[in-house]
């Protein structure tokens, strides 16, 4: 049994999907900052994928200095905000505070970054001043994390951004994917407005580029391309039953669920499939919608889950139930989800195998599959020359994310494969100064 | 249970711990629930011509999460008409006969000395303390540390007064001097019974740096003020232990300074005070301190074996000496324990940049190394880090060696030329200059 009531109303739902981590107030973030040793070669900025330099911007909070310190990690992170709310600090900065070491609580740097970057964002600061116009055009693919970060970046270098957004609004999947209780809609929308508001570049929004003429005119009008267009829908997993009504997607029902709010839908007894951070906050979120039963169901052992254990923990704690070494053999129902048909699995000689004559069927109306999304490949197929390596990521010739197309350059989930936040971001950024650096080599 | 009475040249009571002369002694009220929470004693707020306050009247100086680390105040004397004073000092005394309630008075004339004298006997103190300290404010007007700061006007007002007091005289001197023995050799001249000390050090704490207006601002303006707290602990310290040294004219010392907690009150009793006085700690976090502070001194004279606090009283003077008898021979280098080095690697920042480059660095690990040649053994890493006993200093001579600069000098072994290679620093190892361009 979970332990949530289906959510009636925006408030209802804004408590069953509490922060994890609320801004902090003045009086907390003097007393956090007070903390910090100040390493010298601080491990926590090693550890951060945009190498914020995280003990200066907490100084420069202790010191009451938060536009410095708003300062300190924009330059390094174009997504301050957003990262301090979603980054999985436990194996990023906080994980890596020496403070561990000493079994004392390591410091809240993610929560102290948001506290920082969210006050700039308040107060509108201008913390930044764009080069001279530079008079090149540079089209950016994806206003997602890494779209909106090589965005900054080039009209920081003084290169005229427009930005191509399939979807209606910006931030890709740190808005349709990011779960709820990490960070709210409105907080991710206001830091790229805010970005937007101070480095001007404009987003052409409900503008995919899907077609090879598409990206022929793109070629005409603009100099350099930044690919940011992440991944695609969840994968298939050529089981039968996989069309029945209930049975969804975890990207798709994610995307439902941080579109309708208190307003979308779950199922009664949900299954999840999949032992991923993606699985882990389906499952969250399902037991958080207000399902009786919410099952994480994973093809091998516990320790085997590709989740961070924080991940896990957090979903089992909301009532979701683990089922390990268990995979699908077919999802049951005539038109709808009634159940699924598992068997149990063994690992032998590093190779999993199921065990023949257990299998057994859990009743269920909904399905979710957490089982990985595809990669974008017959979208990049439509420009000439770029390769990507066989499961789909771009590749690149050298690392500042540059493809085989020479003009085209590229970074976050459509290179990596599908990361965090911060890696686009980080990313990105390489990119975009890559770009800039191609453009100038490329002035005659 | 240890016996903590102590008598402070003649002013008996039943435990070290007094509250200062300042706002915790404002009123009858306030000396009555101190004593009912375990004070021993209390020195009233300063008595005289009732004064004008002005608001505001404090600043404080915060260190990082820490509040009033530093404590700064223009506030005057009593602004409370001498009578009601008296009448609660009357009350006071009713309920505490074995308390010692002393009258702090700061007047002018001698005629006026004398009546106050007089009168504060009447309604029931049990001693009197010399206000020569207020480095504000009074002292503009010919009296505080405008009397502390001259010896010959402070044996002089100490002599009025002990031509009719018939309680001990306290002394309270004031910080602001170059030496502190000269007016606590005038006190003794004066006949004074007692000395205690310190009184606030003249002081700005700070700047808004909006208003531009330094704290605490009084419509728009500030004055300099007197500061006290946890900050000042080292100064008074010093002072105390100055006077504790004089071979004549020694006075029973009152130590006053930056109290806080038990420990506090056993390193002022080591260095030589008879009892001590608290004021910033109690408007801090209230009388309840006191019972720390018996706690921790019961625990300390148990595990010390002492029976009264009268044994403790300058138990560490006898290890204060002068620089030049420090013995040279005496050699301890920083030692890191692997084991318990979380990998801040402050130690490294401190001493590569402000000190010695002794601390080196390594490829394969986070954990810092000594160089132990280069160690000059001052401390400074093991200071600077954050973990108890994971850098500690340890001694490398072989005890059994000893010269100190006196005998050196004696010796002519001193080095007395720009360029003597008698210098400690000749054949230390120094980086060349242009190493520091390699340095990340
Ligand atoms: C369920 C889920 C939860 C997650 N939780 C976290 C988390 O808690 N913390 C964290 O750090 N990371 C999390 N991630 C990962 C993180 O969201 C991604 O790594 C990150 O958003 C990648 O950024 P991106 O810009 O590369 O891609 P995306 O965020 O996918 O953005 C791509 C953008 O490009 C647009 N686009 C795509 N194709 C086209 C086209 N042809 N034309 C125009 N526009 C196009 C898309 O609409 C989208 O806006 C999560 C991911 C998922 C799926
Ligand atoms: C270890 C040490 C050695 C010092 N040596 C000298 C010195 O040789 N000459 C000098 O003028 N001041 C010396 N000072 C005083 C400093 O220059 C400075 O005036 C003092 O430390 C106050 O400044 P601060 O507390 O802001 O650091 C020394 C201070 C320290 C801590
Ligand atoms: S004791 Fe001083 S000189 Fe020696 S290693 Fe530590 S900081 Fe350096």
């Amino acid at each position: 049994m979970t332990d949530f009531k289906r959510p009636a109303n925006p408030q209802e739902f804004e408590e069953n999907f509490e922060q994890l981590h609320p801004i902090m107030n003045a009086t907390q973030a003097h007393y956090e900052s007070s903390r910090c040793l100040f390493c010298h070669d601080a491990p926590c900025i090693n550890a951060c994928p945009t190498e914020i330099d995280i003990p200066l911007f907490i100084r420069q909070i202790n010191t009451n200095n938060l536009s410095g310190a708003a300062k300190t990690i924009y330059e390094s992170n174009w997504l301050g905000n957003i990262c301090g709310k979603v980054c999985p600090t436990e194996v990023l900065c906080e994980g890596a505070c020496v403070y561990n070491h000493q079994e004392v609580k390591p410091i809240e740097i993610g929560r102290l970054q948001s506290y920082a970057s969210s006050v700039a964002i308040n107060r509108n600061k201008h913390l930044f001043e764009k080069a001279l116009d530079n008079g090149k055009k540079v089209a950016v693919v994806g206003a997602g994390p890494a779209g909106i970060s090589a965005a900054c970046e080039l009209a920081l270098l003084g290169c005229m951004v427009t930005v191509y957004e399939a979807k209606e609004l910006p931030s890709g999947l740190a808005l349709y994917g990011v779960a709820p209780y990490k960070i709210l809609n409105d907080t991710v929308l206001e830091e790229v407005e805010y970005l937007q508001k101070q480095f001007g570049f404009h987003i052409k929004y409900q503008h995919p580029l899907q077609a090879a003429e598409d990206f022929e005119q793109l070629d005409r009008a603009f100099d350099a391309v930044f690919l940011g267009i992440g991944l695609g829908s969840t994968r298939e997993l050529q089981l039968e039953g996989e069309s029945l009504d209930g049975c969804w997607g975890a990207v798709e029902f994610i995307e439902m669920l941080k579109t309708l709010q208190h307003k979308a839908m779950v199922g009664k007894k949900v299954v999840v499939l999949g032992g991923g951070n993606t699985a882990m906050d389906a499952a969250s979120e399902a037991c958080r919608l207000g399902a009786e039963q919410v099952v994480l169901a994973y093809r091998r052992s516990k320790d085997e889950m590709r989740a961070y254990e924080f991940e896990y923990e957090l979903a089992k704690s909301v009532g979701a139930v683990g089922l390990w070494n268990v995979t699908p053999l077919a999802i049951l129902g005539e038109e709808k989800v009634v159940g699924v048909l598992f068997i149990e699995t063994r690992t032998i000689d590093k190779k999993l195998e199921t065990i023949p004559g257990s299998d057994y069927t859990i009743d269920c109306d909904m399905v979710i599959k957490a089982t990985g999304q595809n990669k974008q490949k017959a979208l990049v197929q439509l420009i000439p020359g770029i390769q990507t390596d066989p499961s789909g990521r771009i590749l690149t010739v050298n690392d500042l994310g540059q493809t085989h197309n020479a003009r085209y350059f590229t970074g976050g989930d459509a290179m990596n494969g599908g990361k965090e936040v911060v890696n686009a971001v980080a990313e990105a950024k390489v990119a975009a100064r890559g770009i800039h650096q191609y453009l100038t080599e490329n002035q005659g | 249970m240890a016996d903590l009475s102590v008598n402070l040249g003649g002013i008996s009571s039943p435990n070290p711990f007094w509250l200062a002369s300042a706002p915790p002694t404002n009123s009858g009220y306030q000396v009555m629930k101190a004593f009912d929470q375990g004070w021993g004693g209390a020195v009233w707020k300063t008595l005289g011509v009732p004064v004008v306050n002005v608001s505001s009247r404090y600043g404080a100086v915060n260190y990082r999460d820490i509040r009033m680390m530093g404590f700064n105040n223009i506030e005057l004397i009593t602004d409370r008409p001498l009578k009601d004073n008296l009448k609660e000092i009357e009350e006071v005394k009713k309920y505490f006969p074995e308390h010692a309630v002393i009258a702090s008075l700061m007047v002018e004339s001698r005629e006026e000395w004398h009546q106050i004298v007089k009168d504060v006997e009447n309604a029931g103190a049990d001693g009197l303390e010399l206000n020569f300290g207020c480095p504000h404010g009074m002292c503009e007007r010919g009296m505080g540390s405008a009397v502390g700061q001259e010896p010959n006007v402070l044996e002089t007002i100490t002599s009025w007064v002990k031509e009719v007091a018939h309680t001990p005289v306290i002394v309270k001197l004031t910080p602001n001097i170059t030496d502190i023995t000269e007016p606590a050799l005038a006190a003794h001249k004066g006949k004074a019974d007692a000395i205690s000390l310190i009184n606030t050090i003249q002081s700005l704490v700070g700047v808004d740096i909006d208003q531009m207006v330094p704290y605490p601002i009084v419509d728009g303006k500030s004055t300099n003020g007197g500061y006290c707290g946890p900050a000042v602990k080292p100064i008074a310290q010093n002072m105390v232990k100055n006077c504790a040294q004089l071979e004549y004219g020694r006075l029973p010392i009152s130590g006053i300074g930056g109290i806080e907690n038990w420990r506090d009150v056993v390193e002022y009793l080591l260095l030589g005070a008879t009892n001590v006085q608290v004021c910033t700690a109690v408007m801090h976090y209230g009388f309840g301190i006191v019972r720390d502070l018996e706690s921790g001194l019961q625990q300390y004279m148990k595990d010390k074996g002492f029976q009264t606090v009268n044994e403790m009283v300058g138990k560490a003077l006898g290890n204060v000496t002068s620089w030049e008898n420090l013995n040279l021979k005496y050699k301890i280098v920083a030692e890191i324990h692997q084991e318990k080095c979380i990998e801040c690697q402050l130690c490294y920042t401190a001493c590569e940049d402000g000190a010695h480059q002794a601390i080196g660095l390594s490829e394969k690990s986070r954990i810092p190394y000594i160089i132990e040649e280069n160690c000059v053994g001052c401390n400074l890493c093991s200071l600077v880090c954050p973990v108890e006993e994971c850098i500690t200093m340890e001694r490398r001579d072989n005890g059994q060696e000893q010269i100190t600069w006196k005998e050196r000098t004696e010796n002519g072994t001193i080095p007395t030329t720009f360029n003597d290679p008698l210098a400690g620093g000749r054949d230390h190892w120094v980086p060349d200059p242009k190493d520091a361009f390699n340095k990340e």
